[in-house]
């Protein structure tokens, strides 16, 4: 277990490694991040000075160096547009995208998993067809019309006629106000949670079915079990490790940043961050909400592989 | 290149010169190393699959092959066709050492070694037409093409007994026996010398084993095949060898010429095996007593050490836990029946009756304890 | 089975196959197409994706039609009210106007070629480099595999529009730079895909006597692994294709994909985002249903389509 779990992490360092050479050549090599710190009204004096002030005026491989003894040491850069440190500028986007991706992965297994469930236990029947439609126009929606359309009905249609129950945008702190918190957070998280769950549903009712139809759930229907302890007892404990798979790995993704979703709502997270420093030109920011991303997605994949080895005894032993 | 006008000179009526051999295995072994790790592969285990096999495939003649499921037989065929690399040992084919070539200079052989596969389904692409299918060695080996070729794969088709104008369908379109004739069609393509036929029937139903196993023999006749029929049936085995080959856990344990083998098997196991060959007379089969095999097949990553079929033998002694009995013959048998055991079968002796006398009491043991000197000193004869 | 039997039954070959001829049976392509054609659901949608992408075809004919142009703007009062607010569906206008005056109903037939170029040009790049890194991973095994895996799992490891926002943020946003983006992050789901099923498949026999017969590694994955793919690999493109079209729309809507006054689905539910969405119900409405009636109806073929051609197989979208 153990060194499974060292060779898992010595990949992820590599994944990292990897990730960060490519961000570095995007944007060192192939790129001119001198003339995009200097700004508009640039001069050629001025932009040789900030090559030297920058350090862009040395050999590449010597830039990456001291680029990766940078992020070693935990230092992401500073933004060139307002000067701040990018950790700084990832730190005040953190609690936002995290609140938004945990409060919807509660969302979206609440509705994913029974649904999927009720779809398994029941081929084929109207529930199942059902299901499938939802998951289908799920998978379908993309994130921004969904986000779009309850912006309209549930923020639009109900202020006009007097019932101000959600706010169209903002983010409060959870200990600021926790009440304001969850109000503000209610309709993106139903945006984000809409669009994953048809993916959970989906996947529960598949990898269900699949389990459903194992030699020792037909044992334990034959010992005489109610269906509602098979199901639940027996059936969901194994159906449910591919969906907390993808959970972990989901998780990790929007961990990196929920772009659209933080845009459309304005909240102020690491999403936001990022295209607005795309917007801005500023480098930096994206460069390190980017690695940042990537650093959770790899963190994401350790753990999950982690559980799987611990609730599927079969990895452990390979 | 015609295939139903050439004829061959070594038909079934001449006389089978002796000693004339296609294909000698020479201490032919085959592991498959288990490995563990990632990132530095390392070897925790091998599987013995074929260990030591001494085997002549003569030319013109049948050499049946039967064993359990597991003890090496299929591997033994994939390292004959070449599509296995052996371990250690040497496989030559007409004196031509084919172990060392490489994929170019292995070509040319493998158009004289084909291979009938066992499952019918699984051995022809589901996705491509019969003709396309027969008509692959034709076109891998730039023999011919277009109308050429199909005019050969029809001419096949037909010597093999599949209607030629089916030459546009897909395999599913055929039923068992049919897919088996199309395997037979592919493997007689290039006109080759020896055949591998790995248990070419036993995923059929019986009433067409029949057919196929006449059809093979047809077509040995007509074109002076030489087969390498593997089998797990003993009954299937008798009626199309010449000789007979019986292996157990990656070796052979004994081989003699067909009849010779049935009428007077010498290892224990050969015995074992016949006596659980029905017999279709009741009377005969009443009267009849199986011989009882302890345990399972030894798994071949740890093979059990002496006689590999000690911890299951009726017969077995404290030698045959320590020392490996050569291939040699037993009880003054004539010069090609080979038998390795310590204690070979007699004429008319009841299998049946017989029992293990081995110091370690547990007769169900997988890997026996290593002998003491105990054990060796006090040596019954039976 | 008895040795009796075996002389039992005569056998000159043809009346064998004769006999033996008497099976009816389908090829798998024709059983597929009986499934789908029972399929009401599959075909709605395939005439769907037919009209759509005949729209796109001709666009500019049918825009001629409707009298209509998606970029030129109507100064008249159809266009926009005195307060410069976008005028609903009209007899002018028959989806209404956008934010300068552009009629909705041709902007959205010019979107819909975005749309379709970038999701299956996107796609058929992501189906040959995924074949390719998949069938050499799968067929090869051993260290190839490890390799080519472990590159599957590095590219995996980006984050989507993060990644995409930074290269974009460096090239600057274009048609082609949407569909290279959406290339780069695709194609490993599809190697991983064609990877295991020819990991699956190396072993059957069939690839074995195509090896035993002397084929080269290249003929048995063209000649025999290929052809195999050839079904899981229509059903995946399916729903792929939706997938790609809603990426295009994201990185449009985010303002980093094909830039404006180009019309796209996406670019015009930005516009509809940045507060029109509470005006112009028309603005928002239109382009959603545009955009989630194609997707929808890849979806329903691509579901459908899984179903007829391997009725088995629920994995497909599970392993997405």
């Amino acid at each position: 277990m153990l060194r499974f779990l060292v060779r898992r992490v010595a990949f992820g360092a590599l994944v990292m490694l990897i990730v960060s050479l490519v961000v570095f050549i995007l944007f060192y090599v192939a790129s001119d991040p001198a003339s995009s710190f200097c700004g508009r009204t640039c001069t050629p004096e001025r932009k040789t000075q900030i090559k030297i002030v920058l350090g862009l005026n040395r050999s590449y491989p010597r830039q990456y160096l001291s680029f990766l003894n940078h992020l070693l040491h935990g230092d992401l850069g500073t933004s060139f547009v307002n000067r701040i440190s990018v950790n700084s500028v990832i730190k005040s986007g953190l609690p936002a995208t995290a609140s938004l991706a945990l409060g919807a992965a509660v969302l979206w297994l609440l509705m994913g998993i029974p649904i999927g469930i009720t779809a398994a236990t029941k081929p084929r029947s109207v529930r199942d067809r059902l299901a499938t439609l939802f998951a289908l126009v799920g998978v379908s929606l993309p994130s921004f019309v969904v986000g779009l359309m309850l912006l309209n009905l549930l923020f639009f249609q109900l202020t006009t006629h007097g019932h101000p129950w959600f706010p169209p945008s903002g983010y409060v702190g959870i200990t600021d106000n926790p009440l304001q918190w969850a109000r503000h957070l209610l309709l993106p998280w139903f945006t984000l949670a809409f669009i994953t769950a048809a993916a959970y549903a989906r996947l529960t009712r598949g990898s269900m079915l699949e389990v459903l139809g194992e030699d020792y759930i037909r044992t334990a229907r034959a010992k005489g079990l109610r269906e509602r302890t098979v199901i639940y007892k027996h059936g969901l404990r194994s159906a449910l490790t591919p969906v907390i798979t993808l959970l972990g790995i989901d998780i990790g993704t929007l961990l990196g940043g929920t772009v659209v979703t933080e845009q459309l709502f304005g909240l102020q997270g690491i999403g936001q961050s990022a295209l607005n420093a795309v917007h801005n030109n500023d480098l930096p920011v994206v460069l390190g909400t980017v690695l940042v991303a990537a650093f959770f997605i790899v963190l994401a994949n350790i753990v999950v592989d982690l559980l799987y080895a611990v609730l599927d005894a079969r990895v452990r032993l390979s | 290149m015609s295939l139903s006008i050439e004829k061959s000179e070594a038909g079934a009526d001449l006389p089978r010169p002796e000693g004339d051999v296609l294909v000698r295995l020479t201490g032919v072994v085959k592991h498959f190393p288990i490995t563990s790790g990632v990132i530095r592969r390392k070897e925790v285990g091998r599987v013995h699959a074929v260990d030591g096999v001494d085997l002549e495939i003569r030319r013109g003649e049948t050499l049946g092959l039967v064993g359990e499921s597991g003890c090496g037989k299929s591997t033994l065929a994939r390292l004959i066709t070449g599509l296995q690399p052996v371990t250690k040992g040497s496989i030559t084919f007409e004196g031509v050492e084919l172990t060392k070539l490489g994929r170019r200079q292995m070509t040319p052989y493998r158009r004289e070694i084909q291979m009938i596969f066992q499952d019918p389904y699984g051995s022809l692409n589901p996705r491509r037409r019969v003709g396309s299918i027969i008509g692959d060695p034709y076109d891998i080996h730039d023999v011919a093409a277009g109308d050429e070729r199909k005019r050969l794969v029809q001419e096949l088709m037909e010597v093999v007994g599949l209607n030629p104008e089916h030459y546009n369908r897909f395999p599913a379109e055929f039923s068992g026996g049919q897919r088996q004739r199309i395997g037979v069609a592919r493997a007689l393509a290039l006109k080759p010398k020896l055949i591998v036929c790995d248990e070419p029937v036993s995923a059929l139903d019986v009433s067409i084993q029949a057919q196929v196993i006449n059809l093979l023999a047809d077509l040995q006749k007509e074109f002076g095949l030489t087969y390498l029929f593997i089998a797990h049936d003993l009954s299937v085995v008798r009626h199309v060898s010449d000789r007979v080959a019986v292996m157990y856990l990656g070796k052979v344990g004994e081989q003699a010429e067909a009849d010779e083998l049935y009428g007077h098997p010498r290892h224990p196991y050969t015995g074992a095996l016949l006596s659980a060959v029905p017999i279709p007379d009741p009377d005969r089969a009443a009267s009849k007593r199986r011989v009882r095999l302890y345990g399972d097949v030894p798994s071949p990553i740890n093979p059990p050490s002496g006689c590999r079929f000690h911890p299951r033998c009726p017969k077995a002694q404290d030698d045959c836990t320590t020392v490996d009995p050569l291939l040699i013959p037993a009880h003054g048998d004539p010069a090609d029946h080979l038998t390795a055991c310590h204690h070979p079968v007699e004429d008319g002796e009841d299998l049946a009756l017989a029992r293990p006398s081995i110091s370690q009491p547990d007769p169900v043991a997988e890997a026996p304890d290593l002998p003491t000197a105990d054990s060796l000193a006090d040596r019954r004869t039976p | 089975m008895s040795e009796t039997l075996v002389p039992a039954q005569p056998d000159t070959p043809v009346t064998a196959a004769a006999k033996e001829g008497a099976v009816v049976a389908r090829t798998p392509t024709q059983l597929a197409w009986r499934r789908i054609k029972r399929d009401k659901v599959s075909l709605a949608a395939a005439v769907f994706i037919l009209f759509v992408i005949l729209v796109a075809i001709f666009a500019p004919v049918v825009c001629h039609i409707i009298g209509q142009s998606p970029t030129s703007q109507d100064r008249g009062d159809h266009g926009l009210t005195l307060d410069g607010v976008p005028v609903g569906p009209s007899r002018y206008h028959w989806l209404g106007t956008d934010e300068v005056g552009r009629d909705v109903l041709a902007r959205l037939i010019y979107g819909s070629r975005i749309s379709l170029i970038v999701g299956v040009l996107a796609t058929a790049f992501e189906l040959v480099i995924g074949i390719v890194v998949g069938l050499l991973a799968g067929y090869y095994s051993g260290k190839t595999d490890t390799l080519l895996s472990r590159f599957m799992d590095v590219v995996l490891s980006f984050p989507f529009i993060l990644t995409a926002l930074s290269i974009v943020a460096v090239t600057g946003p274009s048609l082609w730079v949407s569909i290279v983006v959406i290339t780069f992050f695709g194609w490993s789901n599809i190697g991983r895909i064609v990877r295991g099923q020819v990991l699956s498949m190396r072993e059957r026999e069939f690839v074995e006597a195509a090896r035993s017969l002397g084929a080269g590694d290249l003929r048995i994955m063209r000649k025999d692994l290929l052809p195999n793919l050839v079904g899981p690999l229509i059903v995946y493109s399916t729903l792929l294709i939706p997938v790609n079209i809603v990426s295009e729309a994201t990185l449009s809507f985010l303002g980093l994909g094909v830039v404006p006054p180009t019309a796209t689905w996406g670019n015009m539910l930005a516009g509809s985002a940045d507060g029109l969405y509470r005006v112009a119900w028309w603005y928002l409405t239109f382009p959603a249903m545009a955009l989630v009636l194609t997707t929808l109806a890849f979806n329903l073929l691509g579901d459908g389509l899984r179903d007829a051609l391997d009725p088995r197989a629920d994995r497909v979208l599970a392993t997405k």
